[in-house]
């Protein structure tokens, strides 16, 4: 890439737009995966029996059912989330940007 | 027995099964056999399709980069469906319950981090393998080097667990020697990558994946129907079979450092995979590559639930049930063994709802997923001797695509015949720890350094290669001296080292070996480097530049 490009882009308030905005959401949703599974497997490496509990009085199905499929659910849901935008808000940016970096 | 594939498998080596006693061979399957050879036939002409289209390099490498985001979501997810995910988690499932499906969780969640940190990124600046990436605006010879032997190594551990772990499961399906099971699966795998590079390597692990999640899909309907569709029922007989203890977190997860060692070595062991990384290659664009995550993490996951619920079918309708009780073994042992081992849980389940017909179609399913997943490894260790060692360092890119292909499949033949010799060499060894090291080594030394590479502006190719080569060291010398080498292969009584996942560690010290080694390089070399970050961070983001680099 030329420096004169770089240059063009780097003070192309769009594209400090995208960065910003794109890595905060990036990084938000990084944190909520890394919570929700780290907070899942210390539950159970500090007090299993918290997920052992069943569900209702006399019943056989324990909390550690819904929240194990919860868990693999919110992987999904997260990506799902991230690809919406990106797809969307963010490709429309960096066309933008494109645009403009070819002196349009 | 009991723990045999389990140990053999991925899935296997975090769970840290001892290995014991040997498989015997079963009577051949026919219905088996023919459903598998009408896939292979399949395959291979899918083999012959793809050779006519795979004229350059590129072809070869990224088949061509015109997959889509749905179909490469489809072979991603089919690289991590391997045969070890299927046997090995619903064994974990009817075996101990609730912790399979702990431990399938594990290694989902690294997708979605993958999406967020790396995947348009690794679209936008690559061409063929990670190392492109990692490599991008540092000295080439010494990063790609360390980047293809990290590549290398990972293939070829994970390599040997594939092989070791198709022949004693093909002897067990089909009722074929060990040593005619393991050529059986190089040979194909020779033909499939020689002739059809990436091109056929996907689609055979599409149609595979296709395959496997019917076939699933199928047994857990056909094991919910029984019970109304009603999981506190289905839930409840198991219970009433085995003990509550099966719906409860059982001992697979005991103190933290094991918890959070285990979940990095698995989220950045995925993110350092080089046949996962390179399927980012055969997508268009950034837009195509975040489909591809998307549509993977939604296939592993409903997989997962899947083998969740065969796993308890399997201890409601195998469990207890004559038909597939081991008599012999329940004479020495007691309690009730099934006939080859927990691993065949699923097997045993196909049949129990399926008839020996479906029984055929999972044992084929079963046999097509080994195939399909070592291809995609062998490919990605012959793009890193190809690409990497031959076209970047020691021909300084100074070699046509043409000759560069070349290259590649003459490594993908050697390859292929050290897998099978070391399939072979390895039979009667504890092979456990070697998917564990394959995960701890692609965490410890290729994560870090394309990480780094992509966000951090002062990385200088001195920090990449000391903190990448650390990390690779601290891995494989604290897997040698931890529970799963020095214990239970080496025989020793007590580990040196005391956690079996050694990635909390050994990926520590790579960020920190590159970090330190990186702000104290004070070299004109570094300073150029850290010049050149913000044109790769434009096109990181942006994908300018990409396109031109796609072309030929």
């Amino acid at each position: 890439m030329k420096q004169e490009l770089v240059d063009r882009i780097k003070n192309d308030p769009d594209f400090h737009h995208l960065v910003s905005v794109r890595s905060k959401f990036a990084w938000t949703l990084t944190i909520v995966m890394l919570v929700i599974y780290f907070g899942f497997v210390l539950t159970i490496a500090f007090d299993p029996s918290i997920l052992g509990t069943p569900l209702s009085a006399g019943a056989v199905t324990t909390v550690g059912i819904p929240v194990g499929v919860g868990v693999i659910l919110s992987a999904f849901i997260l990506t799902g989330v991230y690809v919406r935008r990106a797809n969307g808000e963010f490709d429309e940016l960096t066309r933008r940007i494109k645009n403009k970096a070819k002196g349009e | 027995m009991k723990a045999l594939f389990l140990a053999l498998f991925s899935v296997a080596a975090f769970a840290g099964e001892a290995l014991s006693g040997a498989v015997e061979k079963q009577p051949l399957n026919m219905s088996a056999i023919i459903m598998f050879l009408i896939f292979v036939g399949a395959t291979l002409g899918i083999t012959y399709w793809a050779a006519k289209r795979t004229k350059t390099a590129k072809d070869f490498y990224t088949a061509g980069g015109g997959i889509t985001g749905f179909q490469n979501g489809m072979a991603i997810a089919g690289d991590y469906m391997s045969a070890a995910s299927f046997l090995g988690i619903s064994a974990l499932v009817y075996g101990k319950g609730y912790d399979g499906l702990i431990y399938s969780i594990g290694f989902l969640v690294g997708w979605p981090i993958i999406l967020f940190m790396v995947a348009e990124q690794l679209r936008n600046l690559g061409k063929y393998t990670f190392a492109d990436v990692a490599s991008y605006r540092l000295q080439q010879t010494p990063i790609r080097t360390l980047a293809a032997f990290g590549s290398i190594v990972t293939v070829i551990l994970y390599l040997i667990a594939q092989m070791v772990g198709a022949g004693k499961l093909i002897q067990l399906l089909f009722g074929l020697d060990y040593e005619i099971a393991v050529i059986l699966v190089g040979v194909l795998m020779i033909l499939y990558v020689t002739f059809g590079g990436m091109l056929a390597t996907t689609w055979v692990q599409i149609i595979k994946a296709f395959l496997l999640l019917s076939g699933a899909t199928f047994m857990a309907i056909a094991v919910m129907a029984h019970y109304n569709f009603n999981f506190e029922s289905l839930f409840s007989t198991a219970v009433s079979m085995k003990d509550s203890s099966i719906m409860a977190p059982g001992k697979l997860v005991s103190d933290p450092i094991s918890a959070i060692s285990l979940g990095i070595a698995l989220m950045f062991g995925t993110a350092g995979l080089p046949h996962i990384l390179m399927r980012f290659f055969t997508v268009s664009d950034a837009k195509e590559a975040r489909k591809s995550v998307f549509y993977a993490t939604g296939f592993i996951g409903y997989f997962y639930i899947l083998t969740f619920i065969i796993g308890f079918g399997a201890i409601v309708m195998v469990f207890q049930n004559p038909q597939y009780l081991d008599l012999a073994k329940q004479a020495v042992d007691g309690g009730y063994p099934i006939l080859g081992g927990d691993n065949m849980a699923a097997i045993h389940l196909s049949h129990a709802v399926g008839g020996d017909f479906f029984l055929g179609f999972i044992s084929a399913v079963a046999f097509a997923t080994i195939l399909a997943v070592v291809s995609g490894l062998t490919l990605a260790g012959a793009s890193a001797i190809s690409h990497d060692l031959y076209a970047s360092v020691i021909k300084k890119g100074k070699t046509d695509g043409l000759m560069e292909m070349k290259v590649s499949k003459i490594a993908t033949v050697i390859l292929g015949l050290v897998a099978i010799y070391l399939g072979i060499a390895f039979e009667e060894q504890n092979i456990a720890f070697m998917v564990g090291l394959a995960f701890a080594i692609a965490a410890s030394a290729n994560f870090p350094i394309l990480f780094l590479s992509m966000y951090w502006s002062k990385l200088t190719t001195r920090g990449a290669l000391i903190g990448g080569s650390l990390g690779l060291l601290t891995a494989a010398v604290l897997v040698v001296l931890g529970p799963t080498v020095w214990v239970d292969f080496l025989k020793n009584a007590e580990p040196i080292f005391p956690y079996k996942y050694p990635a909390l560690f050994s990926v520590s010290a790579a960020f920190i070996g590159i970090w330190f080694f990186s702000i104290t390089d004070k070299s004109d070399n570094a300073a150029r480097e850290k010049e050149g970050y913000e044109a790769q961070f434009i096109r990181s983001q942006t994908g300018i530049g990409a396109e031109g680099a796609v072309e030929h």
